[in-house]
């Protein structure tokens, strides 16, 4: 699995009457991985959203390859994995109905949704309402569901919070798992992560006051 | 398109388990008829008159006050930026959801309609054609709540947002709804109504959905 590369150029984002940051490059080819690092409000969460195609850059260029990237492009959305800093857990499901769910709805051949619970450590709380899930084990959850169904480019906010040691552990060789398998991952997040030959990008550096204006 | 199916079941699932969603709605709709005798006085010839178009209100403000449960639960939670992300075209996705939110609303008030006509004394010849206007007309009430379900998205109260949106558009169906079952009582011709009831819903069928994506796509940005 090789492919295209995800390709931002001169990427602006504004939240209501806010630049948030401006000038914004970055590239992300098969294999890679992005750490995206920056002060509360530097604009990770919104720079994720951007390259997820929720919400459209105020200036600049997002390519997937050489298509360019909008709300319509089905395709790379298709093969796209987003977690957000909200989990999408319903308390009234179980696990297993979750994953099933969220692999039913992207129309996934037998999605490996029995072992991705047991890579997590959610194995025995496969078939327990999520109400009665710690916050750590929503979060295994919400991780889960990255390998139940494979897709090219991940895109994870804060993927660490409330992760315990052996979480995160799971989170890291999932990740190298999924770059070995010529994947993509940006990730934005506060405490270091150990990931091999991970290009770093501090957001503090395109706010919009050192930046050239969009 | 298996996904519209996923979605669907999904949502049915989720109203049944969390503890009588739809009992509220049924309850609701039950005592909001029950009202209508003490407030009106119980003469037999005036409930009978008003039967049916008791029965027609009380639909349309229990089908309102289940507006909130269509989105807002998965704007909450983040499961709308998921699913505007999914192969399944946001269009679809809502009228998935509108069909779930029908099956446990719509589908269960047209259900019981006709023993509450029974109980404020509506013509009998009345309730048949009452309970098809409002097996007819009910989508409707789910797919433009959905609009406004959507429209009201991230607001403060969406709740009683929504329901002073939403009422107005509810004229129609009541009009034609309650119109055909009060043509029935009086000997009058029905098909008319029932023919603009379903030319609204149909209306809605197509309108609705691409509206309320729309709506839906503003409130992620």
């Amino acid at each position: 699995m090789s492919g295209p590369d995800l390709v931002g150029e001169g990427l602006a984002c504004r939240r209501g009457e806010r630049l948030v940051f401006a000038g914004l490059s970055c590239r992300l080819a098969a294999g890679g991985a992005l750490v995206l690092t920056g002060a509360n409000g530097s604009g990770k969460s919104s720079l994720l959203r951007l390259l997820a195609t929720l919400i459209a850059p105020a200036a600049g260029s997002l390519r997937w390859g050489e298509a360019p990237l909008s709300r319509d492009a089905v395709e790379y959305r298709a093969g796209l994995h987003y977690l957000g800093h909200l989990d999408a857990i319903k308390p009234a499901l179980t696990p297993r109905e979750i994953l099933a769910f969220w692999a039913g709805l992207r129309g996934g051949r037998n999605p490996a949704i029995g072992p991705a619970l047991d890579f997590f450590g959610l194995g025995a709380a496969a078939d327990w309402p999520c109400r009665w899930l710690s916050a750590g084990q929503r979060r295994r959850l919400a991780l889960a569901r990255l390998i139940a169904v494979p897709a090219p480019v991940w895109l994870l906010d804060e993927p660490l919070s409330a992760l315990d040691p052996e979480g995160e552990e799971r989170l890291v060789s999932a990740i190298a798992a999924h770059r070995a398998a010529g994947g993509r991952v940006a990730l934005a997040t506060h405490q270091p992560i150990a990931l091999a030959d991970a290009a770093t990008l501090s957001l503090d550096a395109f706010a919009p006051a050192r930046a050239p204006a969009p | 398109m298996s996904g519209l199916w996923v979605l669907v079941r999904r949502d049915v699932v989720l109203a049944v388990r969390q503890g009588g969603e739809i009992g509220l709605v049924v309850g609701f709709f039950i005592l909001a008829v029950v009202l209508f005798p003490f407030g009106v006085g119980p003469e037999p010839e005036m409930l009978r008159r008003i039967g049916s178009g008791i029965v027609w209100v009380a639909a349309l403000l229990a089908a309102v006050s289940s507006l909130d449960r269509l989105f807002a639960a998965d704007y909450a939670d983040g499961g709308l930026d998921l699913l505007a992300l999914s192969p399944l075209p946001l269009e679809l996705a809502v009228l998935a959801k509108c069909a779930a939110h029908w099956l446990t609303t719509g589908l269960p008030l047209t259900v019981i309609a006709p023993f509450l006509a029974l109980i404020v004394d509506a013509d009998p010849a009345a309730i048949p054609v009452l309970v098809l206007g409002l097996l007819i007309g009910t989508p409707a009430l789910s797919l433009i709540g959905a609009v406004a379900a959507a429209l009201t998205l991230g607001a403060r109260r969406p709740g009683v947002l929504a329901a002073l949106l939403v009422l107005p558009l509810y004229l129609p169906p009541l009009i034609f709804g309650a119109g055909a079952a009060e043509a029935a009582a009086t000997g009058g011709g029905v098909r008319a109504e029932l023919l603009l009831l379903g030319a609204f819903s149909l209306i809605a069928l197509v309108v609705a959905p691409v509206a309320a994506a729309a709506a839906v796509r503003e409130a992620l940005e």
